[in-house]
């Protein structure tokens, strides 16, 4: 069974919706992307998702059950989490109290979890008692990330985690993403930077006017002609 | 139903309401309740511009209300000779005279960068000139003020019509508003909301604490009517019930006129092109700033204008009431009050307005002697069962009026936010 | 030396008591504001209606005959505080809860509040009636302490009443207490990251219900305690917190809103520069008249602000923080 499923769904911020019948489907295992040009309801998709904002028809299904219209912090629990793209941290809590938020929902002992989060990324570990609103902003990416991986979630939602990050850590954070999954976390990103992202995606999904356009792994999309000239500059 | 069926039916529902009331608290008690609604109205009609009209939230009314009631009790007022023939006058002036190098050098310190003082440099200039100000300012008010408060008592009036008085009032209240809206206007809505609050209760405290200038707590009475007062009346032979009777009448009368040329002249306003403007600020700040309005300026306009119309009713209740008591005035009554009356008429809607201050006024006088029928019946049942009478059922039930208020407020945000008679959004062609 | 002992019992004591009081009203203002997003203007009226409560249970508690060596208002305190913070949730869930469910601005949940703030004040004057009281209940009195200082070579007293100590005692207790709260437990650092960004807090999973509970809790707690220790301290009247209101907002938005140790240091800084604004400086000054020019002397009273306007230098404070900082001198929650 998927996952997650999203089907013909249609929604908005209330009046002209913005999504007109989006379909996602990912496995456990996938690394899903979502690509495509400005306006094309990528974020969107998320917070639909996410209950963020209101669906008016359609499904989406995280293991099998209907989680459309649920409010975020119901989610968590279930083993969903998301980072948004904007204001991802809490700047006035250290590192360490931002991943022990993450943490909230769970009854047990999150130290172990905080250690593998530090493990996987060292700078944090350093700087754990920093506030989060000090850190650059590759690093304050590394730490909403480990946020939301606190909650040990089966998916985990990023909107554009590359966005505004030096080349270098875009590498790093893509990295880190695919080590994620290995370890067991299906992952359904959006992405600006389409070509990098696209190149590790198992599954890739190219909205535009809040439809899906083209469907496949990422390398097929890659390769695809049409697909690189309408929608990856070529 | 079309706005303006609503409109008649609630105004005849209203006038029901009121012709009950009237029976019940009898033709003096009515005729002054109406006179009272009068000056609220025209107060009421202001708050409508700042907050119908622009959007804005002012809730330091009670300020303006007592400098509008001083004024027009320094202009309507009996002259006081004992002052003008002591030495008092010639000691104002000196203060006057010391408040203004004050205003100056505090003015030519803030413009200190232009001679290149700069940063914090300027900053600590500024605050030691307006340090030196205040001393400068101080030191030669309070000799002046202890000099006339022993001698004459206060400075007294310059013995000129009430309605002078109400215009003066109107005039002062608009450039203390322009002053405090040039300051204040930028903060965002809750922030001003605060803000207002603030300076009237320093507006407060200075007009209660300033003896020389006001009398302070120890008020003005009998402030002079400009029509004739229920004494004269009954000079003339007129029975002490119909004197107060038709001296009310004739009061209502004047008043009835600068209500009614108010209202008809912020109507006209708001159809024309002034008002379209001012409500295209309002609804969209950042569009209309964008299209070149100068949207501070208009916001300043708007302020100003409404507070004009406080001023004139605030200097007509004071000369209704014939006392000038500075204690008397609490933000309850004269802020809040207004308010009310504004939200549950109608926000932006003038005949709205006026109904929600005749709704809202009759309410908050009934309360009173409801909450004393309560009162004493609860105090035989508790006499009756041994616990006693209840003590002190005037002061109490006065009480009653506050929480009705405060009700008010909480079922006219939840049920009500747009109030009986909302604004009538008219399609431009 | 004696004018040092003037001094402290005239700023530092009274400017230490109404820093308090201020900085417990403050702490609650400034935690509604931080996580519910709006002035809660009946603050001060929360503050009243506590300290009503623990005079009635304190009268009680006389009647039954109980003496103790603290004024019994202290030793009602825990049961009136955990009274307060159930009407105050009570407030929210009738008042406030339903407002929010519609989205509505905060300017509007100011007014609902301002509502709440008369009708709180009108049930209060309509049941105890507007006369001041004085807190001690039965035949208790305040107890007055006068320390000698003459080993110091003062000749006048230092002045400090026993419910002043102890406010100060259970002040510094409190402020200690909801320090290790908001640092160490799971729920006080929800609270931070929920004053520090809703949205993420929900995103996150924590649980925002629980913590606008909480909320609610402990600043209706600490709203009866500031006014009970008011109470004790001067003496119980209805109108007793509207005159407050405005300095704990001032206090509130002078250390930046949403953030507590603001609040605290925005309560002590205006309840000293209140003291220190009536304070009067010949008398400390007296001593250096020996170092002025010929003839010249000190007038009678030299204070910056006539004792009548009191009042105003909280409001002062607050337009110009309003006016030039309304962020606050210390960072508060970005708006």
């Amino acid at each position: 069974m998927p996952i997650l499923e999203v089907k013909n769904v249609v929604g908005g911020y209330g009046g002209v919706p913005i999504l007109n019948g989006v379909n996602i489907s990912i496995e456990q295992s996938d690394i899903g992307v979502i690509v495509g040009p400005n306006g094309a309801g990528k974020s969107t998709t998320l917070k639909a998702i996410f209950g963020l904002l209101k669906v008016t028809s359609g499904n989406v299904l995280f293991e099998g059950r209907e989680i459309a219209n649920a409010l975020p912090d119901k989610l968590v629990p279930m083993g969903l989490s998301f980072v948004p793209q904007e204001k991802n941290v809490f700047t006035s809590l250290t590192v360490e109290e931002n991943l022990e938020m993450g943490g909230f929902i769970r009854r047990d002992d999150i130290s172990g979890t905080l250690n593998e989060i530090y493990d996987m990324f060292p700078v944090l570990k350093e700087k754990r008692r920093q506030q989060a609103g000090e850190l650059s902003g590759g690093q304050r990416q590394m730490v909403a990330m480990g946020r939301a991986l606190m909650s040990k979630p089966r998916l985990l939602m990023l909107d554009e985690p590359s966005a505004g990050l030096s080349p270098r850590y875009v590498l790093e954070i893509f990295e880190h993403i695919v080590a994620v999954n290995k370890a067991g976390v299906a992952i359904l990103m959006v992405e600006q930077n389409a070509r990098q992202a696209l190149a590790f995606a198992s599954r890739g999904f190219v909205l535009a006017q809040g439809q899906n356009r083209f469907t496949g792994t990422g390398p097929e999309l890659i390769a695809d002609p049409e697909v690189a000239k309408s929608f990856l500059g070529g | 139903m079309s706005a303006t069926r609503r409109t008649i039916l609630t105004y005849v529902g209203l006038f029901v309401f009121i012709f009950l009331v009237g029976l019940w608290q009898g033709p003096q008690n009515i005729t002054l309740l109406l006179a009272q609604s009068i000056a609220y109205a025209l107060i009421a009609l202001g708050l409508n511009i700042q907050f119908g009209y622009g959007g804005l939230f002012n809730f330091g009314v009670m300020g303006f209300l007592m400098v509008a009631g001083a004024s027009t009790v320094f202009v309507s007022f009996p002259v006081n000779h004992d002052f003008w023939g002591s030495d008092g006058p010639l000691l104002l002036g000196r203060a006057l005279i010391a408040f203004l190098a004050g205003a100056l050098l505090v003015w030519g310190a803030r413009q200190s960068d232009k001679l290149g003082v700069k940063g914090a440099w300027k900053s600590t200039l500024v605050v030691a000139c307006w340090f030196i100000a205040y001393v400068l300012y101080r030191s030669q008010l309070d000799p002046a003020a202890q000099y006339i408060e022993a001698k004459s008592g206060w400075i007294g009036g310059l013995g000129l019509s009430p309605v002078l008085g109400w215009v003066v009032g109107a005039a002062v209240v608009a450039v203390i508003a322009w002053i405090i809206g040039k300051i204040t206007l930028g903060l965002r809505t809750d922030y001003l909301a605060i803000a207002t609050i603030g300076i009237s209760e320093i507006l407060r405290n200075f007009v209660k604490n300033m003896d020389w200038l006001t009398r302070g707590t120890l008020t003005v009475s009998p402030v002079p009517w400009a029509t004739p007062l229920p004494q004269d009346l009954q000079a003339q032979g007129v029975s002490i019930d119909n004197s107060f009777l038709y001296a009310r009448l004739g009061f209502i009368a004047l008043t009835l006129v600068f209500l009614v040329i108010a209202f008809f002249l912020v109507s006209r306003a708001y159809a024309g092109p002034w008002g379209r403007m001012m409500r295209a600020i309002r609804d969209n700040y950042i569009a209309a700033g964008s299209m070149g309005k100068n949207v501070t300026r208009r916001q300043l306009e708007i302020f100003v204008l409404g507070s004009v119309l406080m001023g004139l009713g605030g200097g007509m209740l004071v000369t209704l009431s014939q006392i000038f008591d500075p204690s008397s005035y609490q933000p309850i009554n004269h802020t809040f009050l207004i308010w009310v009356m504004v939200i549950v008429g109608g926000v932006g809607n003038n005949w709205g307005t006026v109904l929600g201050v005749l709704l809202i006024y009759i309410i908050w006088i009934v309360s009173d002697p409801i909450a004393q029928l309560m009162f004493l019946n609860l105090s035989h049942w508790t006499e009756q069962i041994g616990w006693g009478a209840i003590p002190e059922i005037d002061s109490r039930s006065l009480q009653m009026r506050v929480f009705v208020l405060g009700v008010v407020i909480t079922i006219a945000l939840r049920y009500f936010p747009r109030g009986f008679l909302p604004e009538v959004v008219r399609r431009d062609k | 030396m004696d004018q040092f002992i003037f001094f402290l019992n005239k700023v530092m004591v009274p400017g230490l008591v109404t820093g308090s009081v201020y900085a417990l009203g403050a702490i609650g203002v400034t935690l509604i504001f931080g996580i519910l997003r709006f002035a809660h203007f009946a603050h001060g009226d929360m503050m009243t209606m506590g300290s009503y409560f623990a005079w009635v249970m304190a009268t009680a508690l006389a009647a039954m005959g109980i003496v103790l060596p603290i004024p019994l208002g202290f030793v009602v305190l825990p049961v009136s505080m955990a009274l307060t913070a159930v009407v105050a949730l009570g407030l929210d869930w009738a008042f406030y809860a339903p407002l929010r469910r519609r989205g509505a601005k905060p300017v509007t949940l100011l007014i609902a509040s301002i509502g709440v703030t008369l009708m709180i004040q009108g049930l209060v004057r309509l049941i105890f009636g507007s006369s001041t009281r004085d807190f001690f209940v039965g035949n208790e009195e305040k107890v007055i302490y006068r320390i000698d200082l003459s080993a110091l070579g003062g000749t006048r007293p230092l002045v400090i009443s026993q419910p002043q100590i102890m406010m100060w005692i259970v002040t510094a207790i409190v402020v200690l207490a909801l320090h290790y709260f908001l640092t160490r437990s799971r729920l006080g650092k929800g609270m931070r990251a929920m004053a520090d960004n809703p949205d993420l807090a929900q995103v996150s999973g924590i649980n925002t219900q629980l913590v606008v509970v909480v909320t609610w809790i402990i600043a209706g707690a600490l709203a009866c305690l500031a006014g009970t220790m008011l109470a004790l301290d001067v003496n119980l009247r209805p109108d007793l917190a509207f005159n407050i209101i405005l300095p704990i907002f001032a206090a509130a938005i002078v250390g930046g809103l949403g953030n507590t140790y603001g609040a605290i240091a925005g309560g002590m800084l205006i309840g000293f520069a209140e003291a220190l604004a009536v304070f009067n400086w010949t008398a400390v000054l007296r001593p250096f008249e020996t170092y002025l020019p010929n003839g010249w002397t000190f007038p009678n009273t030299l204070s910056l602000v006539p004792p009548e306007y009191k009042l105003t230098v909280a409001f002062v404070i607050l337009v110009i923080t309003l006016l030039n900082r309304p962020t606050g001198i210390f960072k508060g929650a970005s708006t």
